[in-house]
């Protein structure tokens, strides 16, 4: 039943035209204009690379394990599809589960993409891959969390335009393309708290800086998730 | 193509009866097995459903066979959605009781959902996804589908196999909701409004595969407004109106109610009907349905038509539409509600 799903939800997702532009033409983008011209002082072309790639992977999770789910599930609860799989023996958990999965496998694709692309533009990651591993896993799991939180109370329209916008407004100022110590020295602390800050900075210092995988990063993300999930059980409508 | 099977309980008594006994007793166990399960598929007693103000259902009580069709005929708004809905255990009861094949809908859902179809009123399926997909997909939830190929056949949706949903026309959607309410051989499914909007042959294909659904045992639970459907396919009917059951019985039972017969026709608005009454035997009822159309029900025969139409002559009013009928459900409807039941 899993299986069946989750290769449903996959083709959904993967069939969906307009998630491509955020999922895979904007990382690209960032990665390969940000790393050609100088636009945020970061140094020699092979310092651009360094800090671009981990938060365009961040980026990666963002768009596919936020956005992409919290539009798709809002759409989905829009048109009664979650209602009629309610009323097939398809357990909740086993349709979360296929969700996640599913999300899972297309970060795959995209971090195969976009790690193809940073190689070929002179990237030279450290650190372990474990560690990387773990960081994307809370990730997805906190943003996850929140998307379906999202989904699952507002209005799909809605949902379609905060999910965009949180896009948007975590690519500024989620350490992505932007360095956090470029803002504020007291907004600085707020931003890493957030889960794409986290991700980023996490993923960061060990590709970039080759340490540790750092507990509080994965904590931080780890309770976003935690919050988010039990408050989605609480209010999540299915119709 | 057999569409119903037993339950996974009575196919395990009926494997280890087979493996111990001689045939024989096997096929006595079956019968009793299939006597001793509840002979009502549905019991709905005094159901109370609220949305905030508006009380949706108002102790409703329903009954429905196994094995039969019935269809719950009513205005819009009058509690057949929410009741259907209430069954199929997406919603919880403010009070009453509901018992689906013997358990609650929602306390028992997950028991439950393998042995039960539904079929929505709209929408329910990914706008991305193919037909012969969804289709499928949902097959491989359950765990003896009916032959998908078979059954996309039977409904008419070969050709648009692998159309998005989205671009299928309405009764294609219809059509392809019904596919998945079935492909689960379930042993009892409801349909709401299962033949609104669609077109006279589709219409004809959903009652005849609703019709097969009843050769093999599968018990229905239809919701309509059209009392041609209620007529022609129910075995019984529950009449519905501001969330309660003003009438139940088998069509024929339902308009043989009281009087024979009617007569209707039309005339311009606002006749002294009551002068009509009043040649007319008694127990004969006239009324003006709506402006222009007027209904008379009662004893009818030859005398009375002749009565009606002398009476108009004598008011210089031609009677147009003049129509000799057996009571319909509609009527039904009007005597027992005072109003139309297309709003």
């Amino acid at each position: 039943m899993v299986r069946s799903q989750t290769g449903l939800e996959l083709r959904m997702i993967l069939r969906n035209g307009e998630q491509l532009l955020l999922t895979v033409v904007i990382p690209v983008l960032v990665l390969t204009v940000f790393s050609g011209i100088e636009v945020m002082n970061l140094g020699t072309r092979h310092e651009r690379i360094d800090f671009l790639a981990p938060g365009v992977l961040a980026l990666a999770v963002l768009s596919t394990a936020f956005t992409g789910l919290a539009i798709g599930t809002g759409f989905e609860r829009r048109y009664g599809a979650l209602k009629r799989l309610g009323a097939t023996p398809l357990p909740r958990w086993a349709l979360l589960v296929s969700k996640a999965l599913a999300v899972l496998m297309v970060e795959v694709l995209q971090t195969a993409l976009i790690c193809a692309v940073a190689f070929a533009l002179g990237w030279g990651p450290h650190g372990s891959f474990v560690a990387v591993a773990v960081l994307m896993l809370a990730g997805t799991a906190a943003f996850s969390a929140l998307g379906l939180l999202m989904a699952g109370t507002l209005r799909a329209e809605a949902t379609l335009a905060a999910a965009n916008l949180c896009y948007l407004l975590f690519l500024v100022s989620g350490g992505i393309a932007v360095p956090l110590d470029r803002f504020p020295d007291g907004a600085r602390p707020v931003l890493e708290a957030l889960p794409a800050g986290a991700l980023s900075e996490g993923l960061r210092e060990v590709l970039r800086g080759g340490s540790a995988l750092s507990l509080t990063h994965v904590a931080v993300l780890v309770a976003w998730a935690a919050v988010a999930g039990v408050l989605t059980a609480y209010t999540f409508r299915w119709e | 193509m057999c569409l119903r099977r037993f339950s996974q309980h009575q196919c395990d008594v009926i494997r280890r009866t087979w493996q111990t006994h001689p045939p024989l007793q096997v096929r006595i166990l079956a019968l009793r097995t299939l006597a001793g399960m509840s002979a009502t598929a549905v019991e709905v007693v005094d159901l109370v459903k609220r949305y905030g103000d508006k009380t949706a259902v108002d102790g409703l009580c329903l009954t429905v066979e196994r094995g039969s069709i019935t269809a719950v005929l009513g205005p819009n708004g009058a509690g057949k959605t929410t009741t259907l809905e209430t069954c199929e255990g997406y919603r919880r009861p403010d009070a009453g009781s509901v018992r689906v094949l013997g358990l609650d809908p929602w306390a028992d859902s997950a028991a439950l959902r393998p042995r039960v179809g539904v079929m929505l009123q709209s929408g329910g399926v990914y706008p991305g996804v193919r037909a012969i997909e969804v289709l499928r997909h949902v097959a491989s939830l359950h765990a003896h589908p009916v032959p998908v190929d078979a059954l996309v056949e039977r409904l008419g949706l070969g050709a648009s196999g692998r159309t998005p949903y989205r671009r299928l026309s309405g009764g294609q959607q219809q059509r392809l909701s019904l596919a998945m309410a079935v492909v689960g051989r379930p042993e009892i499914v409801f349909l709401d409004e299962p033949t609104a909007g669609l077109d006279p042959q589709a219409r004809r294909a959903t009652w005849e595969l609703v019709g097969d659904l009843k050769t093999d045992g599968v018990t229905v639970v239809l919701t309509t407004h059209y009392m041609d459907e209620a007529e022609k396919l129910a075995d019984s009917v529950a009449v519905v109106d501001h969330g309660r059951v003003i009438a139940v019985g088998s069509p024929r039972e339902l308009t043989a109610r009281g009087a024979s017969g009617t007569i209707r026709f039309t005339a311009t608005a606002g006749l002294d009907i009551g002068s009509l009454a009043a040649e007319l035997p008694a127990g004969t009822q006239v009324r003006e349905t709506i402006p222009g159309h007027y209904l008379v029900t009662g004893g009818v025969d030859p005398r009375l038509l002749a009565s009606v139409t002398a009476w108009c002559a004598d008011r210089q009013v031609m009677p147009e539409d003049l129509a000799v009928d057996r009571r319909t459900l509609e009527d039904v409807f009007i005597e027992l509600t005072g109003h139309e039941l297309r709003t």
